[in-house]
């Protein structure tokens, strides 16, 4: 049973790989120098308060106890109450996660949708202008610092030219008139058929969607430029041309479909990166999502958040590998006769 | 042909962005807040509870300030005042033990349950049971788990008695009275909501159970708080139907909101924000100077700063006059007291400046005539560590080399209370309207040894005062308010010349405002920046 051996490694790999990873974040979390206890009772508290919230808080026991502890309540389901925002670690998580899911859905779609074509392009005319630009693109994509090009776009975009929504999701006036349902302002919206309420979210998602997006496209247009250009160089695109194919489907149908495969290694990292959250981005674009709540817990040392936190980018890299792996399978025949 | 399909394809993908571009453009309305809505741009990520019994923090206590009333409030334009809120009248005993309060009839909370004494009396007892960060403020006048239900209490339908366990000087209680910690809950509903006997704790943690000119609507951690107008409330009604606060921790994306108005006030603008936004027409500013100070610490537990010619040189090598031009221009005033502007006996006096030569004498004195290194940790926000990294230039010019080890606030503070530092730069806000506050922790250290009880800043510092710490007792029993003035006007005396702390700047607090906003006035502390008396044409 083949299969049922492969389900068996893939489950077990599974296993060990949340473990690890709440091990290593658990322990990171308890020696890092902030004593969480201050998070909570804040400065002021006195000597005796400060004493019974670290023993509510079971820090007094030793630390591998206190892991035990923490993993059978997961297990259980309980991922255990945020001390800064008073909430069940994961209702805040439903809360801030769609907010970065949207955010780096649309970032990849763009990255993606404009980054494989220009490598193309660019493999294509090597040394032309499309190469030239992917190779502008992508330097400035490496050099310039995400902070100031969100801040910069904004004051064009959006203070000087007003052509998008400001830093937030939505404008006020619609905060109130929605009830959320998937906290996805953009399917939330269009099932509850506010169009205006749409295209306002739509304007307030474009530009910091466009930025990661144009990060990602940097990335993206490179490897496939690189991935292209090995593919053209292959004996059976000579074949092809020899046997009278146009170039388009030279190109379209039989190189880029060799190279696709890598490509969706590359472009399900990409997303699983944006799906972190990005820290910069939701800072500057005021963007209530995963990578502030992850970091603001980290530095007020809420580790229960920030386990939780952990859980959710440890489930999304270990789901998009599952789905690059279903990929492989329908891309490349090669891996269904094994 | 290649090319030709290529460049069609690449041909279409560009319009294709010019046309995303242009719905998108479409789809921007021009930015106005709606007439009745305030929405206020501040970092409101330190928000952590919305129970007045537990909350502790800036952002939260102007929310509590909004939307709980309490016995008694100090008049915003002179703090030394106090009026009524829910209470229409006190008197305290002859033996200076017992307040009695007759509450204001016919009141109701948000909810339309009527306010009694029995919900004030259960609002003080529930926070000394409950027993949170600022639960102190109560328990210092001898209230504890076991007493406090014969201590306060209602003695009829409006009537309550407060009974305190030494003969204070009654501004003290009074003050202290205004706090937060002292709100007033609906008994009815919060009780409704208990579990397990925790006084309804778990659901007030992000509930609304007041009677304030707002209410709480809903509180989304690190991202939004709605209040909204009470038409259940006693006094004047809000202007505004809605007080939208929108978290945003980035300074320069406040300012573009406040800008293109998006946001009506933004409360985080850095001093280059407020200089660039000075020439704009729509935009407005108002500042008042907060209970905060900031300082530098000196750890007594390190033999060189111990000395106290150190201590004063250290005085004379901060650039005061440069860094109120520069580093805190609009958002500080020098200051070198331990008492805010505002407290009762607050000190104006300023008898530092950069002076290197003093300081190189007083270095000599101490023995040290070629200086010597020493640790500095600061935090990386500003202006904390510019400060902190223009001290460093001014203090080697008199030999003292620093050497700066920048962290996160929590890391810096863990290491702090934990005495492990040999400079620090911090800031302390008064807890409650009375100098008290500051006294408390700069100029009083009951018990200097490392597992003392309390441990307020003159003993994070080490620094052993028994006779401050008989001065700071004796001016909170001091009932005569004149004489209670010169207390601390002579301790703050003693401190500026023997402390280890050198004080650098009171803090002042700026909003800017587009200038369709009327009546906006920050407090001197954070629970009486009233947004209820605001108004927008």
């Amino acid at each position: 049973m083949p299969f049922l051996n492969a389900l068996v490694r893939f489950l077990g790999a599974v296993v060990l790989t949340y473990l690890g990873l709440l091990a290593v974040t658990f322990f990171i979390g308890r020696v890092v120098p902030i004593d969480p206890v201050l998070a909570i009772v804040g400065d002021r508290a006195p000597e005796h308060v400060i004493a019974r919230v670290r023993e509510e808080l079971g820090l007094n026991l030793p630390l591998w106890k206190q892991f035990l502890i923490y993993l059978g309540k997961v297990l259980q389901g309980d991922f255990g109450t945020s001390v800064l925002s008073s909430n069940p670690v994961m209702q805040d998580i439903r809360r801030v996660f769609p907010a970065t899911l949207e955010l780096a859905t649309l970032g990849t779609i763009i990255g993606a949708g404009i980054g494989i074509p220009l490598g193309v392009w660019a493999a294509v005319r090597r040394g032309g202008v499309a190469d030239q630009m992917v190779r502008v693109m992508a330097l400035i994509g490496y050099s310039v610092p995400i902070f100031w090009l969100g801040l910069m776009a904004l004051v064009v975009f959006y203070a000087r030219l007003g052509w998008v929504g400001g830093p937030g999701r939505i404008d006020v006036v619609y905060e109130y008139t929605l009830t959320p349902w998937s906290g996805i302002m953009l399917l939330d919206t269009a099932l509850a058929g506010e169009w205006e309420a749409f295209g306002n979210a739509f304007s307030h998602l474009i530009l910091p969607a466009s930025l990661l997006g144009y990060f990602s496209m940097a990335y993206i247009s490179r490897m496939t430029r690189s991935f292209m250009l090995n593919e053209l160089a292959q004996e059976y695109v000579v074949t092809a041309r020899a046997k009278g194919l146009s170039e388009a489907r030279i190109i379209w149908r039989h190189a880029l479909r060799n190279a696709a495969v890598p490509l969706v290694t590359v472009v399900a990292l990409s997303y699983a990166g944006l799906l972190e959250g990005s820290v910069l981005t939701e800072t500057v674009f005021a963007w209530p999502g995963l990578g502030l709540y992850i970091t603001n817990s980290l530095q007020n040392a809420d580790m229960n958040a920030v386990l939780g936190g952990t859980i959710v980018v440890g489930s999304v890299f270990i789901g998009l590998n599952l789905l690059s792996d279903l990929l492989y399978r329908t891309l490349d025949p090669r891996t269904r006769t094994r | 042909m290649s090319q030709s399909v290529l460049t069609r394809r690449a041909g279409s993908l560009a319009t294709a962005a010019a046309i995303a571009a242009l719905i998108a453009g479409a789809g921007a309305a021009l930015a106005a807040t709606p007439k009745d809505t305030l929405v206020v741009a501040w970092a409101i990520d330190d928000i952590i509870t919305m129970d007045p019994a537990e909350s502790f923090e800036i952002s939260a206590g102007e929310i509590m300030g909004n939307s709980y009333d309490r016995l008694v409030r100090f008049d915003v334009n002179d703090p030394s005042k106090l009026s009524g809120d829910l209470a229409k009248s006190w008197k305290v005993s002859d033996d200076g033990k017992t307040y009695t309060f007759e509450l204001k009839p016919g009141l109701k909370f948000a909810s339309g349950n009527p306010i009694t004494a029995e919900d004030v009396a259960f609002s003080l007892q529930r926070a000394v049971q409950i027993d949170k960060s600022p639960a102190f403020i109560l328990t210092q006048f001898g209230f504890s788990k076991d007493n406090v239900k014969d201590k306060i209490k209602a003695t009829g339908d409006l009537t309550l008695t407060i009974e305190v366990n030494q003969p204070y000087a009654p501004s003290f209680v009074l003050n202290c009275l205004t706090a937060n910690v002292a709100a007033v809950v609906d008994k009815k509903l919060v009780m409704s909501k208990e579990q397990n006997g925790d006084l309804g704790y778990a659901w007030l943690k992000t509930n609304y159970a007041g009677s304030g000119p707002l209410k709480v609507r809903e509180w989304r951690a690190n991202e939004i708080l709605a209040l909204e107008r009470n038409d259940n409330y006693h006094g004047e009604k809000s202007k505004l139907a809605r007080v939208i606060y929108r978290h945003v921790k980035e300074a320069s994306t406040q300012r573009l909101l406040l800008e293109k108005g998006d946001a009506d006030v933004a409360r985080n603008l850095t001093p280059q924000d407020l200089d660039a936004l000075a020439s704009n027409k729509d935009i407005k500013t108002t500042a008042t100077p907060k209970g905060t100070v900031y300082y530098i610490s000196l750890n007594q537990k390190n033999p060189n700063l111990a000395k106290p010619e150190v201590r004063e040189a250290f005085k004379y090598l901060l650039d005061y006059s440069g860094i109120s031009g520069t580093l805190i221009k609009n958002i500080g005033i020098e200051h070198q007291n331990f008492l805010p502007v505002g407290l009762l006996g607050a000190s104006t006096e300023k008898p530092y400046k950069l002076d290197v030569n003093k300081a190189k004498e007083l270095l000599a004195k101490a023995g040290l005539p070629n200086g010597f290194k020493v640790t500095f940790d600061v935090r990386t926000t500003q202006p904390v560590q510019g400060i902190a990294e223009n001290f460093q230039q001014t203090a080697k010019r008199a030999g003292i080399d620093i050497e700066i080890l920048p962290g996160d606030g929590r890391q810096t503070l863990t290491k702090y209370r934990a005495r492990q530092h040999d400079l620090y730069i911090g800031q302390w806000g008064a807890d409650y309207w009375d100098p008290h506050t500051n006294a408390d922790t700069f100029a009083r250290n009951p018990d200097n040894s490392d597992d003392a009880k309390s441990k307020p800043l003159a003993w994070r510092n080490a620094w052993d005062i028994p006779e401050l710490t008989k001065k700071a007792d004796a001016a909170v029993l001091e009932r005569d308010a004149d004489k209670r003035k010169a207390l601390y006007e002579d301790m703050q005396a003693d401190f500026r010349k023997t402390s280890p702390f050198v004080m650098i700047y009171q803090m002042n607090e700026v909003a800017a405002y587009r200038a369709n906003v009327g009546g906006l006035k920050l407090g001197p502390t954070s629970d009486s920046t009233y947004m209820f008396t605001v108004t927008k044409q």
